[in-house]
């Protein structure tokens, strides 16, 4: 006999309103269906009437955790079409803020897993750690999450040497934090028990059904958006974290690894810091065109596609979220599993669902 | 098996890392988008801030010679401030502080800016 | 940099996709823009951090044969733009009917400019 039974929305473990459908025979999940809907915002259709520079902030509100990189995708679609070079500290900039972004979605996300198996202690250390992060973002970009850095044409603010300076020392210190917490996930029993060898996805799986970001690399997949080199990637080098198990526990590990990826990227970009403007002058643009442009976010690769139709006001903003891409291999993990693990598997992928619907 | 042990055993011999808000309070720090002013007297009321917001939350009237900005609509992205052709409006630090109503700022401008700057400015 | 695309008939589509698939590409997603009196369809596919797209148009009130029998991924996409456009696409694997985000009483396409109406056909779903 099979029972359906309604996994969120509301759920002790999840931030935000995913739902889904779970079909159980005993305790094993046989099907699940997504439902959603609960935070479409339509932030899409705001472009007719919010100009080309008001969109930037309008984008960056479609995902709070990820804020930056919206901005940075849009921008990089605006100026592609309108031709428009930036400069190179901007792209530096712009980078760093990214990868800042990067640290602090993996961190709050390290410790809502904790959070999920019941590691009270863990969690709210990781969200301590985070916490860091959130410090230099407010001082230098003015804002914690959402920090409006990035326009049309470059960036906002810029970083001292002070600044740099002192966010490097931050970085040292974030680095031994991170070692201090380390031997917990890798081998902690508790963390362990709840995620190796569950919600397993195989490679073939996982490309097929479009997975991307942690999700794909956790199943051995090498592809990374940044090594495209958009941006300042290209004067960096970097290796995608990969781990072959596809289970919940190589994608922790993944989004582990990478914190010291983004520490390390951080301290490169700071290194190489190219003097120079800010930003160059955009006048009156009036973009006609269309362009997709690509960049991973902390969940994965996000897809923007822009098309302008010659006025201040774009023709359509088509925004496609990592966690859009993820929910379909999401529902291939979860038949066989048991209904006791389906939060941890859920959270696994890192689902940002007002991303998804935006 | 013991490995959150000891940085929990840490834990206890450390400094707490919270603070008893709002008995204790962080400085915070410089140049932080904390709350939105607009030096009144200097404003040429040109309506390019209420423009530019992206959240519309800047409503200016020339008649009445009133600038109003509803602090719980605006984001606090600074956009406003960096095209304010005269730099009247200027950001602050300090975060508003909770209130148990909504209240608008509004200014009422009484003298306008002097004859000189308006000149300059247009 | 202009979006290079191929354009292809809708006829054409089925083979077009099971034929980028057989070479190894990821379906990355659709993405629909409304041309007025027709809509853009534009799919996205990547191999190797390599884009292919392809684009179809259909003129509004057409159906547009479903790709979620090749790549299931397409299932999500497929339905939120049936709820968005009113685009009905044929062999749909799961079809929220299009209520994936939008509530029953939802009339309107909301990111049309002119909003279509939903052919009869198209109601059943499955
Ligand atoms: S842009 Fe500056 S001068 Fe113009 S109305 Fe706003 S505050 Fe006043
Ligand atoms: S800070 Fe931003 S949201 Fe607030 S009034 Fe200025 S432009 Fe508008």
């Amino acid at each position: 006999m099979s029972t359906i039974i309604p996994f969120g929305p509301q759920h002790p473990v999840l931030p935000e309103p995913l739902h889904l459908k779970i079909t159980l025979k005993d305790e094993i999940v046989t099907d699940a269906i997504p439902m959603l809907g609960y935070v479409h915002r339509g932030l899409e259709t705001l472009v007719s009437i919010k100009d080309l520079d008001q969109m930037v902030q309008v984008v960056e509100r479609v995902c709070g955790i990820c804020s930056c990189i919206h901005a940075h995708t849009y921008c990089m679609c605006v100026e592609g079409i309108l031709g428009i070079e930036i400069p190179k500290r901007a792209e530096f900039l712009r980078i760093i803020w990214s990868e800042l972004h990067r640290m602090h979605s993996h961190l709050l996300w390290l410790g809502l897993l904790a959070d999920a198996f019941g590691m009270e202690s863990l969690f709210m250390h990781c969200w301590r750690i985070r916490e860091r992060v959130m410090d230099v973002m407010e001082a230098t970009a003015g804002n914690r999450v959402i920090i409006s850095i990035n326009k049309v044409g470059g960036v906002r603010r810029d970083l001292s040497p002070d600044q740099l300076r002192w966010i490097a020392q931050v970085l040292d210190e974030l680095e031994r934090e991170l070692d201090a917490i380390k031997p917990v996930l890798t081998n902690d029993y508790t963390v362990k028990k709840r995620t190796v060898g569950v919600g397993v996805l195989t490679k073939e799986q996982a490309y097929e059904l479009g997975a991307v970001g942690p999700t794909l690399r956790g199943s051995g997949v090498a592809q990374d958006v940044r090594m495209t080199g958009y941006g300042a990637y290209k004067f960096i080098d970097f290796e995608p974290v990969v781990e072959k198990d596809g289970d919940s526990y190589a994608r922790t590990m993944v989004r582990f690894r990478e914190l010291y990826q983004a520490i390390d990227i951080v301290r490169q970009l700071i290194r190489k810091l190219p003097d120079g403007e800010l930003s160059v002058k955009v006048k009156a643009a009036k973009p006609e065109g269309e362009i997709v442009c690509r960049s991973e976010q902390p969940r994965g690769e996000l897809l923007y596609y822009v098309k302008g139709n010659g006025s201040k006001f774009l023709e359509r903003v088509r925004i496609r979220t990592p966690t859009f891409a993820n929910v379909p291999p999401l529902l291939a993990m979860l038949p066989g599993i048991e209904m006791a693990d389906v939060p941890v598997v859920a959270l696994s992928i890192d689902p940002c669902i007002s991303c998804t619907e935006r | 098996m013991f490995d959150m042990t000891r940085t929990i055993i840490a834990n206890f011999f450390s400094k707490a890392h919270t603070r008893l808000y709002p008995l204790q309070t962080r400085e915070p720090f410089p140049n932080v988008r904390g709350n939105l002013f607009n030096n009144i007297e200097e404003c040429i009321l040109c309506g390019m801030c209420q423009k530019r917001c992206p959240s519309q939350c800047i409503t200016v009237d020339k008649e009445s010679q009133t600038w109003q900005v509803d602090p719980y609509a605006c984001v606090y992205c600074g956009v406003c401030v960096e095209h304010c052709p005269v730099h009247c409006l200027f950001m602050e630090s300090p975060y508003r502080k909770p209130a148990a109503e909504k209240v608008m700022n509004r200014l009422v401008q009484v003298q306008g800016p002097a004859k000189k700057t308006k000149g300059a400015a247009q | 940099m202009a979006l290079e695309t191929k354009n292809i008939a809708k006829t054409q589509l089925q083979a077009e996709v099971a034929s980028l698939k057989a070479v190894g590409y990821r379906f990355v997603t659709l993405s629909c823009v409304d041309l007025g009196d027709s809509f853009d369809l534009i799919y996205h596919f990547d191999r190797e951090l390599q884009m292919t797209h392809l684009r179809i148009t259909v003129l509004k009130g057409d159906t547009v044969p479903s790709i979620s029998n090749i790549y299931f991924a397409a299932l999500c996409i497929e339905n939120e733009i049936k709820d968005f456009f009113g685009i009905s696409f044929d062999g749909l694997i799961l079809d929220f009917g299009g209520h994936f985000y939008l509530e029953e009483e939802v009339k309107r396409y909301p990111f049309c400019k002119v909003s279509v109406k939903e052919p009869q056909a198209a109601k059943e779903g499955n």
